[in-house]
């Protein structure tokens, strides 16, 4: 097997476009470290065998308030594993909240109150007893600003596996995650060189490959491509195309065309008047293809459609 | 292929409940005895803070009394502190202006070109100890004169105060938003004026802090007085500075140096006031500081 | 910080300026130079005072320096009936005790700042930063008499035998003297004065890390230990440099206190447990009542080399702080 082959999986076929609906591509590699994965996946081929995908994450009712202020409200859904789902809507609606939320970044802001489950591979995040770093550990995350260490690029992407334990094969596995992030090409002369002098766009592929470089279960990505020029913009896009087997990802954009582009399911998100004061809240989750095709509540087409956000 | 994995059992299975899994014990435990140890260290601190105080207070709060305080050697102890406000009074008189002035010449005149030495030349000042300027000072007045003085002393006070009131005020002239200088300037303002009667006003609760900090920090100043002003006895209240002006820190020192356990109450005593006055100017000038800051930024 | 008006107003300027008499435009400029000058004058008098001392002291210790040169600082006879003077001792036990007061201070310090700005909670926080700053408000005096009649004792029937029965084989660690004035105790007492200087400005360093780089370590499944040791440290560690040799300068530089507790002897030993001597303290003692021109000359020796140490220490300290970026107002 190439190097390649052995980063975060093989790129699907596809051209990333989402699958028709009732239709399921299954990945074509097991989730490591995953014992005994269900046979169906076996049979790779049968691409129309049509069984509901594992759920990763479910909420069940979360709301979520820092103190008094209410953010967001009712949210029920179910996140598939292998699968990119986009949250989207107008600024201010909750998602971002809500994605913290799921890998418990949220834990540090003053007030922060949860309602409701977030199950994790049916386990309740916020039940007691639960490892937060533990949490973390399994769930990644990438921020909307890039934010390297000023460190050098190698130590930057093998600070995370070092602490876990990793001590040889550390050259290998940056070079790894490094490649899994479309990086090594460009760094992999100078990874002694501080991770501050990259561009804006390699800083965020330097994040990703720090986030991937400990093999999480999961990849959060908070916009992250908002800050980040088209081309930029465009070559964290095909990344997580090539990402997209291997972890479960949950990305939050305010880019409309971006979460065509790269999600399977899309969760639109708004804010509603409950009583006094507008709540976030989740309006519609469905297919990419069937939110921006045939969206089924009138306020997602109106966003789509651009009449308003 | 994870680089977890030990033989072929890999150690990492998402869907196992959310505990520590590998190492993760152990680091925690490393974290927790770190926290531990910040903890502690806090603690300590307080503590000995706590400690200290204490003494001061349970051996002198039974010095204290109404002799003690009006009368002067050898029953009581009221010549030093009026001798002390006294010197110290001086010396922020003279400290004050000179420290408002290199203030304002940094936030209002000093380019980028001067604003580094003038700096400098503050923070080396306020570290320089104060034993140093005490020979300083003895060198250039009493070494000459023969005749050690409260305002020797008080000379001595001022180089150590203006330091903390320059910088002081120029932390609470930045804080004058920039937009109160542009608007005198568009109204034709002299500069001077603005100055004068916009920003230093604007500025005056912050300088009052500044003042009385340096103040809680010139009371307790022993060696310059160990040096330049001494020798007063203590029997009587003394007005003139340019003579040796009896003063509560060398008291203090004296008292301590001499085997005498009486001296030792009368020292607590002493040391009593001293931390009381200083935690009073300290808590008034953080008030102060407070409702200046909110006044500023309404 | 020179503002100039806005676009657009200097009409209104001319336009104002122009219904001015000459002679308040005479005033004003006057007035706008007048202060001007005023405030450079202040300036420019804190750099003369700086020089002055530097001047004054070096001439004053004239006649020492000449006499013995450089072997004062090798030579440890201290006797001033016999006008030898040679300051190795109290160098000595200046060094110990700055050194001590720097290696015990500094972690613990740190260890503070740690809490202060990364483990409290803001409520305790705003109790227990003004109660250590408290702690750099009590004037030395006081906390050397303090040292003399409470610490001494207590370090003489139960820290010092201890030390010295488990580690005696060190020569730091021998045999104690019976009054409690000892290089020991001077050295705690310096640990406790320089432990609140470090300690808030460690603390306003590492309350400046940017969040999202704490973020950033934590979300990568770290626990806090490891967020601070490979993030908040690192980022903060020449401005904590610098605080560590402020706290050295202040260590140095302290007479009153050391000369309280430390006992006035200027032999030169390595023994923490016996009294000894510090350039500064050694100066406070002796300076009142000096014998002879030679021995006030070898005080201002003695404050000559502490002058140029502790300017070095700050200009050192600023330099640091300077080039290597960090939070600003690193001196304090």
């Amino acid at each position: 097997m190439s190097i390649d082959d052995q980063t975060f999986g093989a790129r699907p076929a596809t051209n990333g476009r989402a699958p028709a609906p009732g239709r399921v591509r299954l990945r074509t590699e097991p989730l490591p470290g995953v014992i005994g994965a269900p046979a169906a996946t076996e049979s790779a081929a049968e691409s129309h065998v049509h069984i509901a995908p594992e759920s990763v994450f479910e909420a069940d009712d979360v709301g979520i308030s820092y103190g008094s202020k209410q953010a967001l409200i009712d949210v029920t859904m179910r996140i598939r594993r292998g699968q990119v789902t986009a949250l989207i809507g107008p600024s201010g609606c909750g998602k971002t909240t809500f994605l913290r939320s799921l890998n418990r970044m949220n834990d540090s802001v003053s007030g922060f109150r949860i309602e409701g489950q977030v199950r994790y591979h049916g386990h309740d995040i916020y039940g007691t007893g639960v490892d937060t770093v533990e949490v973390r550990r399994r769930i990644g995350m990438v921020f909307q600003k890039p934010n390297p260490f000023p460190k050098s690029i190698f130590d930057n992407v093998a600070w995370a596996p070092k602490n876990l334990g990793m001590r040889s094969g550390l050259k290998e596995q940056v070079e790894k995650a490094l490649r899994g992030a479309a990086l090594w090409d460009e760094v992999k002369d100078r990874l002694k060189d501080s991770a501050l002098g990259l561009s804006g766009g390699q800083q965020q592929r330097l994040c990703i490959a720090r986030a991937i470089a400990i093999e999480p279960d999961v990849l959060l990505l908070d916009e992250p491509a908002s800050a980040l020029d088209p081309i930029a913009t465009g070559a964290i896009e095909d990344l997580i195309h090539s990402l997209k087997g291997r972890f479960t990802i949950v990305i939050v954009t305010h880019n409309m065309q971006q979460a065509a582009r790269v999600a399977d399911r899309t969760a639109f998100f708004s804010l509603e008047t409950r009583g006094e004061k507008p709540i976030g809240t989740l309006i519609e989750f469905d297919e990419t293809e069937k939110i921006f095709g045939s969206p089924r509540d009138p306020r997602t087409r109106d966003y789509v459609t651009g009449r308003f956000g | 292929m994870s680089l977890f994995r030990r033989g072929d059992q890999p150690e990492f299975d998402p869907t196992q409940p959310l505990v520590a899994t590998g190492n993760l014990g152990r680091r925690h435990a490393v974290s927790r005895i770190i926290q531990f140890v910040a903890v502690a260290a806090a603690v300590a601190a307080v503590a000995v803070l706590v400690i200290v105080i204490w003494a001061v207070v349970s051996h002198g709060a039974k010095a204290i009394d109404w002799t003690f305080i009006t009368t002067g050697y050898p029953t009581g102890v009221g010549p030093y502190l009026v001798g002390t406000a006294e010197v110290v009074a001086i010396a922020t008189l003279m400290a004050m202006p000179i420290g408002v002035l290199i203030a304002l010449f940094l936030s209002e005149y000093a380019g980028r070109r001067w604003t580094r030495p003038v700096q400098l030349v503050l923070d080396v000042m306020n570290g320089l100890p104060s034993i140093i300027l005490a020979v300083f000072i003895y060198i250039l007045i009493v070494a000459s004169s023969k005749q050690q003085s409260g305002f020797a002393a008080a000379i001595a006070l001022a180089i150590i105060e203006v330091p903390l009131i320059a910088r002081g005020t120029q932390e609470v002239l930045r804080l004058v938003p920039e937009a109160q200088r542009e608007a005198a300037d568009a109204l034709g303002v002299a500069r001077w004026r603005s100055i004068l009667t916009i920003i230093l006003p604007a500025a005056s609760g912050g300088i009052v802090t500044a003042t009385l900090l340096s103040v809680a920090r010139a009371a307790g100043e022993t060696a310059p007085m160990l040096l330049l002003n001494s020798l007063a006895k203590g029997d009587a209240v003394q007005l003139n500075p340019f003579k040796e002006v009896p003063n509560v820190p060398v008291r203090i020192f004296q008292l301590s140096e001499e085997a005498n356990p009486e001296g030792f109450t009368e020292a607590w005593g002493l040391s009593l006031i001293l931390i009381a006055i200083i935690l009073a100017l300290g808590l008034s000038s953080r008030a102060l500081l407070n409702r200046s800051k909110r006044k500023m930024t309404r | 910080m020179s503002a100039t008006p806005p676009a657009g107003t200097a009409s209104l300027k001319l336009a104002r300026s122009n219904r001015q008499s000459p002679a308040r435009k005479r005033a004003d400029r006057f007035g706008d130079i007048a202060l001007f000058v005023i405030c450079a004058a202040a300036a420019v008098l804190a750099l003369l005072v700086l020089i002055l001392i530097a001047k004054e002291v070096i001439e004053g210790a004239q006649p020492a320096i000449s006499k013995f040169g450089l072997e004062f600082v090798t030579n440890s006879e201290w006797a001033p009936p016999l006008e030898q003077f040679g300051g190795k001792g109290v160098i000595l036990g200046t060094l110990i005790t700055s050194a001590m007061a720097l290696l015990i201070g500094g972690p613990v310090a740190i260890s503070i700042g740690i809490f202060l700005a990364l483990l409290a909670p803001t409520s305790v926080r705003n109790v227990i930063s003004p109660l250590v700053e408290m702690l750099a408000a009590i004037p030395s005096v006081i906390l050397g008499f303090w040292g003399l009649l409470i610490l001494g004792p207590v370090l003489v029937s139960t820290i010092e035998p201890f030390l010295h029965d488990t580690f005696g084989f060190i020569p730091l660690f021998g045999a104690p003297q019976t009054t409690g004035n000892s290089v020991f105790n001077a050295g705690l007492i310096l640990t406790i004065m320089v432990i609140p200087i470090i300690a808030s400005v460690s603390r306003d360093l590492f309350m400046a890390v940017p969040r999202d780089l704490q973020d950033g370590a934590a979300a990568l499944g770290s626990t806090r230990w490891e967020v601070i040791r490979g993030v908040v440290l690192p980022t903060t560690l020449s401005g904590m440099i610098a605080a560590c040799l402020l706290g050295l300068g202040r260590a140095l530089g302290e007479a009153i206190a050391v000369a309280q507790v430390i006992g006035g002897s200027t032999e030169s030993h390595l023994s923490l447990f016996k009294p000894g001597g510090t350039m500064a303290s050694l100066i406070a003692l002796q300076f009142p009542s000096a014998v002879s021109k030679l021995h006030t000359a070898s005080l201002y020796y003695l404050a000559a080399l502490l002058l140029v140490i502790g300017i070095a220490a700050n200009l050192l300290a600023s330099w640091v702080g300077q080039r290597f970026g960090g939070a600003g107002g690193v001196a304090r």
